[in-house]
């Protein structure tokens, strides 16, 4: 029999089933109650810490879990539960991201009257940046000792993200880090980002961020009042 | 390198659509990708390369089309394209009227746009 070539015109966005699954994780949440943060920056920028630090600012008044995504080990999860939270780690043996079917599957495993739910991502500021997880909020941290020509380099993880957190702030006497520079290239690329600087060594912008995060949360709970 | 993951989905959706098709063989795969998409286009095609050995699409070319970053302004309405959304002179506003308010609608997206298959 002759072979007979044709054309299927198809046109599916290939990341429609992350989306799917992103979107029915997101409603669930979202009617629960729960704000879902999703964390992306380089390995290193602090993003445990952070979540160390302001966990333990959140923790006397709301009811605050841990998504930890690392390519290998447990140890993240292990120093949020340190600091008194449930932490749950996902290992993507390889996976340089997170992918909303890896939530999917702990999902049952969340409490359901939590009220902040944070992830943090793998230690990549390439990939995740194209999946959705179904958070309400992504937050993208840059450090102080990664240099301030950051944002144009990776224009997906800013364009995507609502929140812009310089870390390590501490460091900045010592380092040539320009913060408006950065501020302004952010800017640039997606004037929608609330930003803020922080420092978990002094303190600094920590009460700024949680004040931020419980407005956030009080425009969800109204949302679904 | 997630390239690998989304072509693992790329391929669930080739299988689906050539089977419907009844479809014997795919031999080519077009896509489209988005200039701010977060793909590395030779990334992926190399992860398609390797990926599609034993399925039905294992000699199937691959052609891919970049999609350009696309603005629509807010508040004039009028659509705004890019060079490069890296270069240094690349701002988020309107270069018509100045509005910050624009809104990013193409350049993010990866489609299958469409198949060749043999019956
Ligand atoms: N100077 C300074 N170092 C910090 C700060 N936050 C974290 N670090 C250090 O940065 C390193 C990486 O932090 P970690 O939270 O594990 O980063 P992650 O990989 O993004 O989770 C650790 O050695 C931290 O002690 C900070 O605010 N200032
Ligand atoms: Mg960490
Ligand atoms: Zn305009």
């Amino acid at each position: 029999m002759e072979k007979r070539k044709k054309e299927v015109l198809v046109i599916e966005d290939i990341l429609g089933s992350n989306k799917k699954i992103a979107s029915s994780i997101r409603q669930k949440l979202e009617e629960k109650g729960i704000l879902a943060v999703n964390l992306l920056s380089s390995p290193g920028s602090g993003k445990t810490t952070l979540l160390e630090k302001i966990g333990l600012k959140l923790k006397d008044r709301y009811k605050v879990g841990v998504i930890e995504g690392d390519i290998e080990t447990e140890r993240d999860a292990e120093r949020i539960r340190k600091v008194g939270l449930p932490a749950w780690q996902i290992t993507t043996h390889g996976a340089c991201h997170l992918e909303a079917r890896m939530l999917a599957r702990l999902f049952d495993q969340i409490p359901a009257d939590l009220d902040f739910l944070f992830i943090e991502n793998v230690g990549n500021l390439v990939c995740p940046a194209s999946f959705d997880l179904g958070e309400r909020l992504r937050f993208v941290l840059l450090s102080v000792p990664e240099g301030d020509d950051k944002p144009r380099k990776y224009p997906e993880a800013f364009i995507t993200s609502h929140v812009f957190i310089i870390t390590k702030a501490d460091l900045l006497p010592h380092l040539p880090f320009d913060a408006n520079r950065v501020t302004q290239e952010a800017l640039e690329i997606n004037p929608k980002l609330e930003i803020f600087r922080t420092s978990a060594w002094n303190g600094e912008g920590l009460d700024n961020l949680c004040a931020f995060l419980e407005k956030k949360l009080q425009e969800l709970r109204a949302k679904n009042a | 390198m997630h390239e690998l993951s989304i072509v693992a989905d790329l391929f669930t959706i080739i299988e689906e659509k050539a089977s419907q098709a009844k479809a014997s063989r795919v031999t080519k795969v077009r896509v489209l990708i988005g200039e701010l998409s977060g793909v590395v286009p030779e990334l992926f095609r190399s992860a398609f390369n390797s990926y599609k050995k034993g399925t039905i699409a294992d000699r199937a070319r691959l052609e891919i089309k970049i999609t350009k970053v696309k603005f629509r302004c807010q508040s004039c309405g009028r659509e705004i394209r890019t060079r490069d959304i890296s270069a240094p002179d690349f701002s988020h506003s309107c270069p018509f009227c100045g509005s910050k308010e624009v809104e990013l609608i193409s350049g993010r997206d990866l489609y299958l746009e469409k198949l060749e298959i043999e019956t």
